[in-house]
């Protein structure tokens, strides 16, 4: 496969599963809560809550990856707290790809997520108390469980997302091989230089048969997992 | 007393406002459906919070709203058996009685061999029966170790097919468990087969409460009971097994001839009669078919609305109950302190209302 890419080509392969693994996984336990905060709680505000978890979804992708760029950009506020207390720098580097990628792909995997939890019956966890488990095995020993596939389909559509996101990408840490250049991005590079048709198809090909993949691999688990939830 | 309720709670426009207090054995929380009997089970086991309750089971305050105390479901030691069963789909049944993590493996044999169980421990509940399912429920919170096992309408979902068979089951439980059970149900058969104490709902308040003979044979609560569902409960002992098929029963106004009933002579076993399957009579009656005739005295005749009347009868030391016509009743002279015979033809005592009383509770029962 080095071979048959070429070494930028294959950077940019890299580093995009590199960023969408990192989004899915860093965003996983945020989604999880969030979906549960939404699909269990009854507090003031969830309207609200919902909307804005829902917003990258209808922004234009600009305008998320620029309201990115003036929040945590070296000079924003939060941008330089985070770089001085935790050494987090998003703006320009992979992490920033990560980032952004990670929120386009938060309220697909919240959706997702959510839909298992209203699914789950909550008589199974009232049950489970009675039989003296406190909420943390519960939630471990039965919400969970019972939630996985949703959680797996969460995970397979953010990893997609995160593959694909473009706009707030390049928009929040612009498009430097081998820091922030993710196969979308270098698909864009690669037309705009005369010469680059070759280098372009490659990684549409290999774009494909990722995700192809993904939805079979994904599929193959949650048939398995929903074989076991109901039961038989 | 092993349960204490007293309880207050609104549910929209119906109010419960009840209290009992019950012995060990099983006590029948008994009423229609809306009657507030799941309410309270819930309110038992920490699954709601009531407005104004005060609930000590075996000795431990487990609720006391004047107290501000509320002790988590997890820590009541309240074993709960869902209408529904509520088995987790995603763990085999012998994961799902393990769940707990309470009981010894010697106990755990004991339990799964007395629900006869044993079959099903690879299997998952998805592939199970509905009386299966309601089985290893049982087991699942009985291996809790409970200080007390509620059973919420455990066989309301079930056909009267999977209820016959898995009845027996409770009655072993009941005897050999060990544990006392509150035991929720709207079905007069089921309350008359297991119950050792009765406390009777309606609208939310506690009608009637007591030991289970003296409840169902109660001729003021046959209305609340349903007039077809009254009926006496006799507590008998095998006599014999005759060569035609009957079975001869020692109670205590009498003998009662039956068709047979499985069990070994000395046997302790439950009846129930239908009040409406008891025909009385002043003097002896003589080349009658029917078998059974005890000699009884009214003690009470209870006027309803309708053209009958519910006569209370005691039959040596136990009450005993017929629905007859006013018309009868008038023409019989009947009024409480006089004597008469009780007819009750021998087939018309329905098979699943007969159970067998292991001998540890039935004495229980008495002392409670």
């Amino acid at each position: 496969m080095t071979a048959w890419l070429g070494s930028e080509e294959w950077q940019a392969v890299a580093l995009s599963l590199r960023v969408a693994a990192v989004a899915t996984l860093v965003s996983l336990p945020f989604g999880v809560a969030m979906a549960i905060l939404l699909a269990r709680g009854r507090f003031w505000g969830r309207g609200l809550l919902n909307g804005l978890v829902h917003l990258p979804l209808v922004l234009p992708p600009v305008v998320t990856g620029y309201l990115l760029l003036v929040t945590l950009g070296r000079t924003a506020p939060l941008g330089r707290v985070l770089e001085d207390w935790f050494g987090l720098v998003f703006a320009f580097r992979w992490t920033g790809a990560a980032l952004a990628a990670a929120v386009m792909a938060f309220p697909l995997m919240v959706r997702s997520i959510r839909l298992s939890v209203e699914a789950v019956d909550p008589g199974l966890e009232a049950a489970a108390g009675t039989l003296g488990a406190n909420r943390l095995r519960v939630f471990g020993t039965v919400t969970l469980p019972l939630i996985a596939p949703g959680i797996l389909a969460g995970c397979v559509l953010a990893f997609a997302k995160a593959m694909g996101e473009f706009g707030a990408t390049i928009t929040f840490v612009s498009n430097i091989p081998g820091e922030t250049q993710t196969l979308p991005t270098a698909i864009y590079a690669f037309l705009q230089v005369p010469g680059g048709e070759g280098s372009a198809l490659r990684l549409v090909a290999v774009s494909v048969a990722i995700s192809v993949g993904a939805v079979l691999l994904s599929e193959a688990i949650s048939v398995r997992l929903a074989r076991r939830v109901a039961g038989r | 007393m092993t349960l204490k309720v007293r309880i207050r709670h609104a549910l929209g426009a119906f109010t419960l406002d009840a209290a009992f207090e019950a012995p060990g054995g099983v006590t029948a929380l008994f009423g229609r459906s809306g009657a507030g009997k799941t309410t309270i089970a819930h309110a038992v086991a920490g699954l709601i919070r009531p407005e104004d309750a005060r609930i000590e089971v075996a000795g431990r305050v487990l609720t006391d709203t004047s107290l501000r105390l509320h002790v988590p479901p997890h820590r009541r030691r309240i074993g709960y058996v869902f209408q529904d069963g509520r088995l987790f789909p995603h763990m085999s049944v012998a994961q799902n009685l393990g769940y707990a993590r309470r009981a010894r493996p010697a106990e755990r044999a004991r339990v799964v061999e007395m629900l006869g169980i044993g079959h099903l421990l690879p299997r998952r509940p998805g592939g199970l029966s509905g009386g299966e399912k309601q089985r290893v429920a049982i087991g699942r919170a009985l291996l809790s170790r409970p200080d007390l096992l509620v059973m919420d309408e455990p066989l309301a979902a079930l056909d009267e097919a999977r209820k016959a068979e898995i009845l027996p089951w409770l009655e072993r439980l009941k005897g050999e468990g060990g544990v006392p059970i509150l035991y929720v149900s709207h079905s007069v058969p089921e309350v008359a087969r297991l119950a050792t104490t009765v406390v009777a709902l309606g609208g939310g308040r506690v009608i009637a409460a007591g030991p289970a003979e003296r409840i169902l044979a109660d001729p003021r609560l046959a209305p609340v009971l349903g007039l077809r569902e009254a009926g006496a409960v006799l507590t008998g002992i095998i006599a014999a097994q005759a060569e035609d098929g009957l079975t001869e029963i020692d109670v205590p106004g009498g003998r009662l001839v039956l068709p047979r009933i499985a069990g070994a002579i000395g046997m302790h076993v439950r009846i129930r009669i239908a009040a409406s399957d008891v025909i009385l009579s002043r003097a002896r009656p003589e080349g009658l078919s029917a078998l059974n005739i005890l000699p009884a005295r009214v003690s009470e005749i209870h006027m309803g609305d309708g053209p009958g009347v519910m006569v209370a009868l005691e039959t040596g030391g136990t009450p005993l109950l017929a629905r007859i016509t006013r018309r009868s009743a008038n023409a019989l002279n009947l009024a409480p302190g006089e004597s008469c015979h009780a007819v009750v033809k021998s087939v018309s005592v329905a098979q699943g209302d007969v159970g067998t009383v292991p001998a540890a509770v039935k004495d229980a029962g008495r002392a409670g």
